[in-house]
């Protein structure tokens, strides 16, 4: 830089990262920022989010959960869908996301994000392995079907299934036995690395010692058990949605009192009743963790204790118990627990553990950056709204529903290729 | 049609070393672990530090004004102000006199504040610099400089 | 027969020492390792606050703001100035406006009014970067962007850091922020490329009142290293383990 731009940069406004969305009170170091913002909070949902639906498919291939049957499939390919979207938030909010391939170009794996790159990908190629074996026999079901077809859309699709085959074209019993058993290795295998995903993700925050509300040897198990419970809850959302669009459009071809809506709807309530006892569980197992985490650093009440108490019970105490405990846990885990389970209700309660979930992630990443590290102050953050600059789009409102409505359009084009709902399987 | 449940696997492979060629091409030759150091602090790229280690100086210290501006040095090194760096008040020389040609003259009274403002601080040596509880009560609307020459500031050769 | 058996073990033991030593001896001897254990520098770069002699002029953040080439208006600094203002009453009043560049003038502390009769002490605190023999922010990094050189300062590379602020995270001492030129992570060097001329750093000869100085530890007759050892000095926030190396005279237990 030359002598004048250093004169010049005295006069022009340079953005700080941090400064847009981070005030502060009393005595913070004059380098403290919120630096890490909203899409820090919604990394580790989304990855919790993709752990939890292949957690969810797995107990179905490997521990043969046959209750599960029909929700496992979908799921997994959700999760298929969810994983782009585990690492976007990261990408977002990188300062320089076009070097983003460092992390696998030269990991340093004394830091817990190095991995990130390599299990990621473990992972990603597990998923896909195991929907491979899912749908070979479909694959080539749709080639047969499609060759010598004429149209453009039928070419296509012929030459992207005749690819997805990888040549392999035996549809046999013995190989199909073969896909199946490859199925329950690859679902086996995939859970301890899916809970590997989150688990370190839960590790990044763990392991800043730096940082006296993350500091914790069970923040990653935290990260693990609620990962899987937001999975399961937006397996069951979705799939409730789905069936009950598929509901109404068969009311709406064929009346109301016709049989195949009966079918659809005693199928639906059965197998959401079934998945949220497991939904249940995990809850438990969750708040447990959580209130375990909390207890402890009350009762040794090491010298941080006082201001994360100020923090915990004071400045975000809203956030904490009344949106997070309360109404994020306590009142979707009673009304999972009310006998006589509807619809309607298991409905409402996914949605507010998918809220109970973000808020904890919410908690942990922003309430971790809310008290300065002098421990003599605090800062607040103001969660971008309009964006006026790419800053504040990526680390703003805005950004973090691009992030949450990707998963959904990336389900709706592979489910495309790979239908996980209404497809019956020859070979399951 | 034997063993089609490798074929994955094969790919998989395949893909990894891609991955390897096209790292062996992106990443910097000298990248790795200094001689002597350990991969948890001393893993980068080696040639980072000639990076840092050719940085632009900026400050010259009194040293090198003496070359030029004796008188000045002379001056000030007699008096009160002999502690202050003539770049504290004028700016890094940086490459002056080429570029810049000549060094601010900044002679506002912000620049003799920092230190004459009295702040009473009892264990501070802050409190033991002459200085004003309120500045505004000490000729507020003339620059310090129009009585004080900064470079002698000694009462006595006012 | 048990007394056989334990001269087995005796006589295992032996050889098995036998065997290890000349090896371990000829592995100390190495000459890579004993490069590998000393480093190859006989420089290892500490800093020394008298925090007794600062007045809170502030003249060293405007230098290392300047030399450094981090841009004067906004908050951010590799350098600061901490006012502490004890009162009698206990409470303490922590102040560091724009980082303590344009000095204290002012005895308010953030609007507040505060009665001179009233304060048992007042200080400053110049902070930098700690250059922490283990280094948080450097085992953190996810790229190797940010490392320990062999004479013990922490860099970071511009060219390779993607951004992520997991460094600045791992600070205990908030040292670190991003450029907001360059946008990569940012910290005090110890003005490397002053120290390496066999120049003072920008902030050490910058302050009038030498309550700033940098030595040499690995060199026994550096004034700096002198004062080390035979003064009583303390560090900031040893409890992290990260082993830093910017020595404190005059430290308080107010000071954070
Ligand atoms: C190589 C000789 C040289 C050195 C070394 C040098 N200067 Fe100068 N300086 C000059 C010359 C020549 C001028 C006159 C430029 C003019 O008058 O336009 C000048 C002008 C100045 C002025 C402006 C004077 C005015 O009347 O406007 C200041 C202030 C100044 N120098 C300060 C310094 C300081 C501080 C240093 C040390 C860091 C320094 N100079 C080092 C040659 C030097
Ligand atoms: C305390 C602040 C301060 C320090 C330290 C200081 N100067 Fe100055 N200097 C000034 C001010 C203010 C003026 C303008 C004086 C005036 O307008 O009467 C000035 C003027 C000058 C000038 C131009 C006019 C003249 O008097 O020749 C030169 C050259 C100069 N300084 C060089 C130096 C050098 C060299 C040093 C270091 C030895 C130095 N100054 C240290 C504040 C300072
Ligand atoms: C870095 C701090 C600092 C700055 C900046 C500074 N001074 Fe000083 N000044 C001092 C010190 C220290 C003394 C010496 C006090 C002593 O001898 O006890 C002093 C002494 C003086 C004295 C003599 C007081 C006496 O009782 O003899 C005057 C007048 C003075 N300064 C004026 C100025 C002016 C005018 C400026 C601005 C151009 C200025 N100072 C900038 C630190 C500073
Ligand atoms: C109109 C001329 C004038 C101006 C402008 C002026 N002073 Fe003075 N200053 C004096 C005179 C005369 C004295 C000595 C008599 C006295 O103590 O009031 C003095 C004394 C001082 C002293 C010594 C005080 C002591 O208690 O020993 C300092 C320090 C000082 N001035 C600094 C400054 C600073 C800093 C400024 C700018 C903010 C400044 N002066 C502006 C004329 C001036």
């Amino acid at each position: 830089m030359s002598v004048e731009q250093v004169v010049a940069q005295g006069a022009e406004h340079i953005a700080v990262h941090g400064m847009d969305w981070t005030t502060k009170e009393l005595f913070t170091y004059p380098n403290e920022f919120i630096y890490w913002s909203i899409q820090i909070v919604m990394y580790p949902y989304m990855t919790g989010l993709v752990a939890g639906a292949f957690v969810l498919s797995s107990l179905y291939h490997v521990f043969g959960q046959k209750d599960l049957k029909t929700i496992a499939r979908f799921s997994l390919v959700f999760s298929l869908a969810l994983l782009p979207v585990a690492m976007m938030p990261l990408l977002l909010h990188l300062q320089q996301p076009l070097r983003n391939m460092n992390v696998m170009l030269t990991p340093h794996f004394t830091s817990a994000i190095a991995a990130f790159g390599i299990v990621f990908s473990t992972y990603a190629a597990i998923v896909l392995t195991e929907i491979w074996f899912v749908y070979r026999v479909f694959f080539v079901d749709q080639v047969n079907a499609l060759k010598g077809k004429e149209g453009t859309r039928d070419r296509f699709m012929y030459y992207l299934y005749l690819v997805l085959t990888l040549g392999a074209f035996d549809t046999g019993d013995a190989a199909v036995a073969k896909d199946k058993k490859a199925v329950t290795i690859m679902a086996g295998i995939g859970i301890p690395v899916a809970c590997f995903l989150h688990g370190y993700a839960g590790f990044i925050f763990g392991s800043v010692k730096a940082n006296a509300l993350w500091m914790s040897p069970l923040i990653p198990v935290i990260f693990i058990m609620s990962a899987i419970v937001s999975g399961i809850a937006l397996c069951m959302l979705t799939y409730i949605i789905i069936m009950e669009w598929k509901k109404w459009s068969a009311i709406i071809a064929k009346g109301k009192g016709d049989e195949t809506v009966q079918l659809i709807a005693g199928a639906e309530l059965d197998v959401i009743t079934k998945t949220s006892r497991y939904l249940l569980g995990f809850m438990v197992a969750a708040i447990t963790l959580e209130l375990l985490d909390l207890i402890f650093r009350g009762y040794t009440a090491m010298k941080s204790w006082d201001i994360l108490r100020s923090v915990m019970y004071g400045k975000d105490f809203v956030n904490i118990f009344v949106l997070q405990y309360g109404l994020g846990n306590l009142v979707p885990f009673l009304m999972l627990l009310i006998p006589g389970t509807t619809i309607r209700r298991v409905f409402f309660a996914t949605i507010l553990v998918l809220f109970g979930v973000f808020m904890m992630r919410w908690n942990v990443v922003i309430g971790g950056q809310a008290f300065s590290l002098s421990f003599a102050g605090y800062m607040h953050y103001h969660l971008p709204i309009i964006p006026h600059n790419l800053e504040t789009y990526k680390e703003g409102l805005f950004g973090a529903l691009t992030v949450i409505a990707t998963p959904f359009v990336l389900f709706w084009i592979i489910n495309k290729v790979t239908p996980s709902l209404e497809y019956k399987f020859n070979n399951e | 049609m034997k063993n089609h449940v490798l074929r994955p696997l094969w790919i998989v492979l395949a893909a990894i070393a891609v991955f390897m060629v096209v790292r062996h091409f992106i990443v910097p030759a000298d990248f790795g672990v200094e001689e002597g150091g350990n991969f948890t602090y001393n893993y980068h790229r080696l040639s980072a530090n000639d990076d840092w280690k050719n940085f632009k100086v900026k400050y010259r210290g009194r040293e090198y004004c003496q070359e030029c501006h004796e008188e000045n040095v002379e001056s000030i090194l007699q008096s009160p102000h002999a502690i202050i760096q003539c770049e504290n008040c004028h700016g890094p020389a940086i490459d002056h006199p080429d570029n810049p040609e000549a060094l601010a003259i900044d002679t506002s009274r912000g620049q003799c504040l920092r230190c004459h403002t009295y702040l009473p601080y009892p264990t501070s040596q802050r409190s033991e610099i002459p200085g004003f509880e309120d500045p505004e009560d000490h000729n507020p609307d003339e620059n310090c400089v129009d009585c004080h020459n900064p470079h002698n500031p000694d009462l006595e050769n006012m | 027969m048990s007394c056989s058996r334990r001269d087995l073990l005796k006589n295992t033991f032996k050889t098995t020492l036998a065997a290890t030593l000349p090896l371990s001896a000829f592995k100390m001897l190495s000459p890579a390792e004993v490069k590998a254990y000393t480093g190859d520098s006989s420089i290892r770069w500490v800093f020394l606050v008298d925090t007794r002699k600062c007045v809170g002029c502030g003249l060293c953040v405007k230098a290392c703001k300047n030399e450094n080439e981090i841009p004067w208006d906004p908050p951010i600094s590799r350098t600061w100035v901490e006012r502490y203002v004890l009162m009698r009453n206990g409470r303490a009043h922590i102040d560091s406006p724009m980082a303590g560049r344009d000095g204290f003038t002012d005895s308010k502390i953030r609007e507040n009014e505060i009665p001179p009769d009233q304060i048992s002490k007042g200080f400053f605190v110049p902070k930098l970067c700690n250059q922490c023999e283990k280094p948080t922010c450097v085992q953190v990094c996810p790229v190797g962007a940010t490392y320990q050189t062999q004479d013990g300062i922490v860099l970071v590379d511009r060219t390779w850091c993607i951004g992520c602020g997991y460094c600045i995270m791992a600070c205990p001492y908030g040292m670190r922020f991003f450029h907001p030129v360059y946008k990569v992570a940012e910290k005090c060097t110890f003005c490397y490329h002053r120290i390496k001329k066999g120049m003072k750093t920008a902030c050490v000869q910058n302050c009038p009142f030498g309550a700033r100085r940098i030595g040499n530890m690995k060199n026994p007759n550096d004034p700096v290293t002198k004062l080390i050892m035979n003064e009583r000095v303390a560090v900031l926030k040893d409890e992290y383990g990260t082993k830093p190396q910017v020595y404190y005279i005059g430290l308080d237990t107010n000071v954070r």
